[in-house]
């Protein structure tokens, strides 16, 4: 039985795109047949945090509009067995596409994969409604910010009036270190304000930068966010795992303490 | 003592500070009240309850929670509920209430 997720967050900026990367990765490595869609028609950008830019000859329109099949347009990630993406298109706009084609799209797919994974545009106007429409389960990015916290509180209402009842949260760019001088909101925080149940927090990691520069997902590498990310996927996949906010150390004294406690 | 003093600074921290404005800014965006609207509530709630106990004004946090959805609370059958924290300086009642 396949399900469809899709990753939203209301506020752009947050890290959406590069969690969907991540979590696809993630779910690959973990053995799932993944396929990611790229649902932001005209700005597209998952490819290229997946570093399979040069790759694309079909999109997600010319598959809706009957240009090409659906095997054509899906672009296979060597790196990974059961790793595919369907890019999104780049010289169309958003109305290219209504909320029945990406219920139908992502249908067709489901017979081929475990998870269909849905990289949803900011805003809260078609290219949401598209992306959701097709979608099972929703996992909602915030930072813990409070622009993007409001975002996601606005994003969290219309899921739900929406009728989609499995509904998670993911604080991404968590900077331990300055929650615990009281200068951030803390993951517990968030989840309080938002009253949405708690899949993962993702500390604000130098890799992610480093990955993203290179095209390579950082999912169950020995990085923190790397690590932050798997976690997530066991989750999805139904796994106990514990919480634990995994210490990412700023600047040479906090490389330094972090080194003689592993000492 | 010390406790109160290390409670006091981390309540005016930045994070404390995000947190409290959050919650009101989703009542204002949840309720669709004003944001006038709600601190004037707001300061009648604290008008009212000090007429009891001693408030701590500062302190008194207003929310909304939508209790469909993913809550757990059990039995709920209205949208939203209101919450508030009011934190007083002691539980000993004022003088005597007619």
């Amino acid at each position: 039985m396949s399900e469809v997720i899709v990753v939203t967050s209301g506020k752009g900026g947050v890290g959406k795109t590069t969690t969907s990367a991540n979590i696809g990765t993630g779910l690959a490595v973990l053995g799932k047949r993944t396929v990611m869609i790229d649902t932001d028609i005209g700005l597209r950008n998952l490819d290229v945090v997946m570093g399979l830019e040069n790759r694309i000859v079909y999109n997600l329109v010319d598959v809706v509009e009957g240009n090409c099949r659906m095997k054509q347009a899906l672009i296979r990630d060597k790196r990974y067995p059961n790793l595919y993406l369907l890019p999104s298109a780049q010289t169309r706009d958003k109305s290219a596409v209504n909320p029945e084609q990406m219920i139908k799209l992502v249908d067709d797919l489901r017979d081929d994969f475990d998870y269909i994974l849905l990289d949803c545009p900011a805003g809260i106007e078609q290219g949401f409604q598209n992306a959701v429409a097709g979608a099972d389960r929703a996992l909602v990015v915030t930072t813990p910010e409070v622009s993007a916290i409001r975002d996601a509180d606005r994003i969290i209402g219309l899921l739900e009036a929406g009728q989609l009842r499995s509904i998670h949260l993911i604080v991404n760019r968590v900077r331990h270190d300055m929650v615990r001088r009281g200068d951030m909101m803390s993951v517990d925080d968030v989840m309080d304000i938002l009253a949405v149940p708690l899949i993962g927090a993702v500390p604000d990691d130098e890799a992610i930068v480093i990955s993203t520069n290179q095209g390579e997902p950082l999912a169950g590498t020995d990085t923190a966010a790397g690590q932050a990310f798997l976690d997530i996927c066991r989750r999805l996949l139904g796994e106990d795992v514990p919480f634990s906010l995994p210490n990412v150390s700023y600047g040479l004294l906090g490389r330094l303490t972090s080194f003689l406690k592993r000492a | 003592m010390k406790n109160r003093r290390t409670a006091v600074r981390k309540r005016n921290r930045s994070g404390a500070i995000a947190a409290k404005r959050l919650r009101f800014l989703l009542a204002a965006d949840q309720t669709g009240f004003p944001p006038e609207v709600l601190a004037m509530l707001k300061s009648d709630l604290y008008r009212v309850l000090s007429r009891y106990v001693d408030v701590d004004a500062s302190g008194l946090e207003l929310s909304v929670r939508r209790t469909d959805g993913n809550t757990t609370e059990e039995d709920v059958d209205f949208p939203a509920a209101l919450y508030t924290v009011i934190p007083v300086r002691s539980l000993r009642l004022k003088g005597t209430v007619s």
